[in-house]
């Protein structure tokens, strides 16, 4: 056991000692989360826009404040013509009130708005016609309750995010992503340094068991794996404020699954790779890419050709993603998510033994 | 200490070693030479215990290849060809290292530490890391920390491989050093000056040991004036 020890403070030695390996451990996780968090995000607040308005009365006044109040935009005061500001990409989208617009609103006839939004860039386009078409209906509801019953009312609400708030969605991507990062591209990193600088040789011929080599160079990476998880968690819920409504050690219970997974996938490869840069280009094509592009991370599943969507169910990032969702958004319980974490254990039993057995093979 | 006999080692169709013989005496300094790919990396990766032997028999230090490696691992020492320590470690942590690996108790660590940091002179560096020291200096400690647990045979292979002339005679001192305290030594090279300072030698050519005898007997054998000779008479065939 204390042989073991000291195998293990020496594993954090070389993490300690080398400053990118320390980069990528510490600064990665909180570099990722606050991009994610603040500029890659689909939600707009504060976006400029212009208001031409040609009524001047009462409601369309009370229009522009509306929109104004709900944060999501800012009028540009005098903004010049329309066409120049959308050029100098001064304003992200126009709004233009007609003269007759006060006078067809009340007596409950149609009445018309016009939203002109810049089509290079159609992501950021499409957000802020939603966000302007939901207040516009706010608007048209209050304005009619005084007179009339509305006609119908269709009610649009979303659930378990109901503020569409896109970090909610990115904190379990990150999650994915980084112990994906640390666990598996991190540990086959260093097993295959020391394939590659000769030490693993003189590891192999000492009287330390083979499965105490390689525990003894994974429990830091656990360790750190598990650290990693909790300071995602706590940017997450502290910085953005988001909800964590199911068991917190259901949540670390999963995590530790998906850990474990990513760590045997980094055994794997590195069983296979004698080089380091060989792991570094077998983690990054054959699980990074897929973690960001194909586990419902960054795009919807649903929306995949046929094809990706039938990949997609060998990523293990994508039963994390939802095992994740569901404890931290909707809080379920061990009973709703006990399909998505067989899967997972499945999946991380299989490849702990293919690895063992990779491994195996190696020594003779 | 080292019995082998017959000794084969088949990757599907290809007999990197091919039934081999030979026996160390203890204290002995047994030469293995070759051509690179004549199989020296592989009967030595057998006899370590890294890699099971296909067929023959072979003890070392008295326990079987087959079914005692782990007897076999902790009596031997070992030092490969590519530098053998980590060089993000600083001298004190590599030989604590290695101390703890092999099951060394914490105070014997520290003395023989003290003990060794200065018969190499390097207590003044003992907290540096072996990555800044020279290479020779760096080889230097790798046999000392092979030797650190006191085995009973110490494998070499290819220790002096990128030496200078100098450091390369000092390194030799500490191998006769050592065999002098009954350390068994097993060596391959590729300097064939280095062949003579060895008690006996064998030549391995083709997965086969071609030729074994004293480096006196051998040139007599082959009438000529050096183990350079021997050895290109013998890889020509």
């Amino acid at each position: 056991m204390k042989v073991f020890w000291a195998f293990i403070k020496k594993e954090f030695f070389h993490i300690l000692r080398d400053r990118r390996t320390l980069f990528i451990l510490i600064g990665m996780p909180i570099v990722q989360i606050l991009i994610f968090g603040y500029a890659v995000t689909n939600e707009f607040k504060g976006a400029n826009i212009a208001v031409y308005d040609q009524a001047q009365d009462e409601s369309s006044l009370d229009f522009i404040h509306q929109l104004q109040a709900s944060g999501h935009f800012q009028l540009l005061q005098s903004p010049g013509e329309i066409e120049a500001a959308f050029q100098s990409a001064a304003i992200k989208m126009a709004v233009v009130i007609p003269a007759n617009f006060g006078q067809h609103l009340y007596p409950g006839q149609s009445t018309q708005l016009q939203l002109l939004t810049d089509g290079t860039d159609p992501n950021t386009a499409v957000t802020l016609t939603q966000y302007a078409g939901l207040i516009i209906q706010q608007f048209q509801h209050q304005g009619r309750a005084e007179r009339q019953a509305p006609p119908i009312l269709v009610e649009n609400k979303m659930v378990y995010n109901p503020a569409l708030k896109s970090v909610y969605l990115f904190v379990p991507g990150v999650m994915a992503l980084i112990l994906m990062l640390v666990s598996a591209m991190m540990t086959s990193l260093t097993i295959a340094r020391e394939k590659e600088l000769g030490t693993m040789e003189l590891l192999l011929v000492s009287p330390l068991p083979p499965f105490l080599i390689i525990a003894g160079k994974v429990i830091p990476y656990i360790i750190l794996s598990l650290l990693n998880a909790l300071l995602i968690l706590g940017v997450g819920v502290y910085v953005f404020g988001v909800p964590l409504i199911g068991s917190f050690w259901l949540l670390i219970g999963v995590c530790m699954l998906f850990i474990v997974l990513a760590l045997a996938l980094g055994i794997l490869i590195s069983t296979k790779a004698e080089t380091q840069q060989a792991a570094m280009l077998v983690s990054l094509m054959g699980l990074m890419m897929p973690t960001i592009l194909l586990s419902g991370f960054l795009f919807p599943i649903e929306s995949m050709p046929l094809l990706l969507q039938w990949i997609s169910k060998i990523i293990p990032a994508k039963y994390f993603i939802l095992l994740l969702k569901d404890i931290m958004l909707k809080g379920s319980g061990w009973y709703y998510i006990w399909t998505e974490s067989l899967v997972l254990f499945g999946m991380a039993f299989f490849l702990l033994m293919a690895s063992w057995k990779n491994f195996k093979i190696r020594l003779t | 200490m080292i019995q082998v006999e017959g000794l084969s080692k088949r990757f599907g169709d290809f007999t990197a070693v091919n039934a081999i013989s030979f026996s160390v005496k203890k204290g002995e300094i047994f030469g293995f030479l070759g051509a690179n790919g004549a199989g020296k990396t592989t009967a030595m990766r057998m006899l370590t215990g890294l890699s099971r032997p296909s067929d023959g028999n072979a003890t070392v230090a008295g326990y079987d290849v087959y079914t005692q490696t782990e007897a076999i691992k902790r009596r031997i020492g070992y030092m490969s060809q590519k530098f053998s320590l980590y060089e993000d470690l600083t001298v004190r942590e590599n030989i604590a290292l290695f101390g703890g690996v092999y099951g060394m108790k914490r105070r014997r660590i520290k003395e023989k530490m003290d003990e060794l940091l200065g018969q190499l002179q390097l207590m003044d560096k003992r907290n540096h890391l072996v990555g800044s020291l020279p290479l020779g200096w760096k080889q230097k400690l790798a046999f000392s920390v092979s030797l650190f647990h006191e085995p009973e045979i110490v494998f070499l292979d290819e220790p002096t491989g990128g030496v200078d002339p100098i450091t390369r005679r000092q390194f030799w001192e500490m191998i006769y050093e050592a065999a002098h305290r009954g350390i068994t030594v097993f060596v391959t090279t590729h300097y064939m000056d280095e062949a003579e300072y060895c008690d006996k030698v064998s030549i391995m050519v083709a997965g086969k040991i071609a030729a074994m005898d004293s480096p006196q007997q051998l040139k007599q054998q082959f009438e000529v004036d050096s183990m350079d000779d021997v050895f290109v008479n013998l890889a020509r065939g």
